[in-house]
């Protein structure tokens, strides 16, 4: 067990070349997801919280429960509708970065958006009305909404954040695991698990946990100056 | 400055980094490219990260290499997803061009394959020139066997030599994996059983794993290797003409030689089909 300790203090100092780069490729897609689900996510957010419409409960209900849909069946999903004779198939994405990163924001789009939701029904229930009141309308009073509960949202991207530097279902039925192009740390960490590479793999593990707990630090710092 | 003000630009910053990324992820040295399926065998041996990026400077085109087992490679040609399948099962390759899937189909290398096992042997197959006589003591034994059961060339071969014994496996030794040849010989390690592997993904892990050759030279597990470029004329956004340039180039005596000059440990891992 040392040994591998040891590998991946080995592999993060030396910096090796093709780890560096494997790394990186898994944050590139993981923070570039994140981002594009919680664009996504905050309209719906937003909207679930402030008003009450016929359906609502549905919605609700429908999002918790895409919160468990397998990566597999994402990927399979997906697959299905960007193969060379599916409906998007004439645009290659099969096999792509953009494949994976489709791919990952339907993963993460749901856990976003219902930890969003509950995040800003949280508030004080008068805070609308006040804003109102006070004349503030439009885009900054979405935004004051959104720092009331700046905790809870930035909690709801980071458990986005965290399924998909995670997953390896979709990365490596949509990537295709290619080297220097869509291998991603899981990925690669499934591909050395079957060539017997145990070492190499559980370093691999740890590195993906340092990554993960550097974001998150990194972030809960940043948030308190907003 | 107001709070507010302060979120959207932090937001916009967080936007724009990600439009950045995304736009180097998908332009990253982007210039023309190659999806080859092949086979986790061809993958794991490490021979393609020897010959492709010899090709790949030689003509600046970038091979994709989607490694799966020769039954899904042979899949994702079919449906147009690949330009490119190198796979290991010549009947199931022979139907693929015969459909009209593929075109030009090339030999390209063999090894063969070996029944590996613990060293205890329980079955007593060792030193046996006769793998359907080895696959009916294990049956006979009742010993572990673990099969790919994925489909693959080498779980193709393997359904082929049980009917061969005159055996439909089944029971709890036979234990059907699903995976690929690393991970199938890395459980058989584990649980003392037997398996069929290529000899290449063997001798690649030769060093991780305590299984070893016991039945090998007979005929029937030869195992040639093909490589078929997929028809343009059954998708749209096939890449044949790099697909060409990379079956040119892998039959040229140069791509031979490279075939032939990679061993493992010393080990020849691949016999080029086209020179000597």
């Amino acid at each position: 067990m040392n040994s591998v300790f040891v590998k991946a203090l080995e592999l993060i100092v030396t910096g090796d070349k093709e780890v560096l780069f494997i790394a990186s490729t898994s944050l590139r897609f993981a923070v570039s997801s994140t981002v594009l689900a919680t664009v996504l996510a905050l309209p719906l957010g937003l909207l679930l919280s402030l008003s009450s419409f016929r359906g609502k409960k549905l919605i609700i209900v429908f999002l918790n429960s895409l919160m468990a849909l397998p990566t597999v069946v994402i990927g399979l999903l997906v697959y299905s509708f960007i193969s060379k004779n599916a409906p998007f198939g004439n645009l290659g994405l099969l096999f792509t970065p953009g494949a994976i990163i489709i791919g990952q924001i339907i993963l993460a789009f749901p856990i976003i958006a219902s930890l969003i939701y509950s995040a800003l029904s949280n508030r004080d229930p008068s805070l609308p009305e006040t804003l109102d009141t006070l004349g503030i309308r439009g885009i900054r009073k979405y935004v004051i909404l959104i720092l009331e509960a700046k905790t809870a949202v930035l909690s709801a991207l980071l458990s986005g954040f965290g399924r998909i530097i995670g997953e390896v279902g979709v990365s490596m039925m949509l990537g295709g695991n290619i080297r220097w192009y869509t291998r991603t740390i899981t990925t690669t960490i499934a591909l050395e698990t079957s060539k017997g590479n145990f070492e190499l793999a559980l370093a691999l593990g740890i590195i993906l946990i340092v990554i993960s707990l550097t974001i998150n630090v990194l972030l809960h710092m940043g948030i308190r100056d907003v | 400055m107001s709070q507010s003000h302060k979120f959207i630009i932090i937001a916009a910053a967080a936007l724009l980094l990600s439009q950045t990324f995304l736009f180097s992820a998908g332009k990253a040295e982007n210039p023309r490219h190659l999806k080859l399926a092949t086979t986790t065998s061809t993958d794991n041996s490490g021979l393609l990260d020897v010959i492709l990026p010899v090709f790949e400077k030689n003509t600046g085109i970038k091979v994709d290499v989607i490694a799966v087992g020769t039954g899904k490679a042979i899949a994702l040609g079919e449906n147009g997803d690949v330009d490119i399948i190198m796979v290991h099962a010549r009947a199931q390759e022979e139907k693929f061009v015969n459909q009209g899937f593929g075109v030009d189909r090339h030999d390209l290398m063999h090894n063969d394959f070996v029944i590996l096992g613990p060293e205890s042997d329980p079955a007593e197959i060792k030193g046996l020139k006769d793998a359907a006589k080895a696959f009916r003591r294990i049956s006979g034994s009742k010993s572990s066997f673990i099969s790919r059961a994925d489909n693959s060339g080498t779980n193709i071969k393997e359904k082929f030599l049980w009917e061969e014994a005159g055996i439909s496996p089944s029971g709890i030794w036979y234990k059907e994996a699903g995976q690929g040849m690393g991970a199938v010989i890395t459980m058989a390690d584990d649980m003392d059983a037997y398996t069929l592997s290529d000899r290449g993904t063997y001798l690649s892990m030769k060093d991780k794993t305590d299984l070893r050759i016991l039945v090998e030279g007979d005929k029937r597990l030869f195992n040639p290797y093909g490589i078929i470029a997929v028809n343009p004329e059954k998708h749209k956004g096939i890449n044949f003409k790099d697909a060409e340039k990379l079956i040119g180039f892998l039959t040229s005596p140069e791509g031979q030689r490279i075939i032939k000059n990679y061993k493992k440990d010393g080990e020849q891992l691949f016999y080029p089909d086209l020179i000597e």
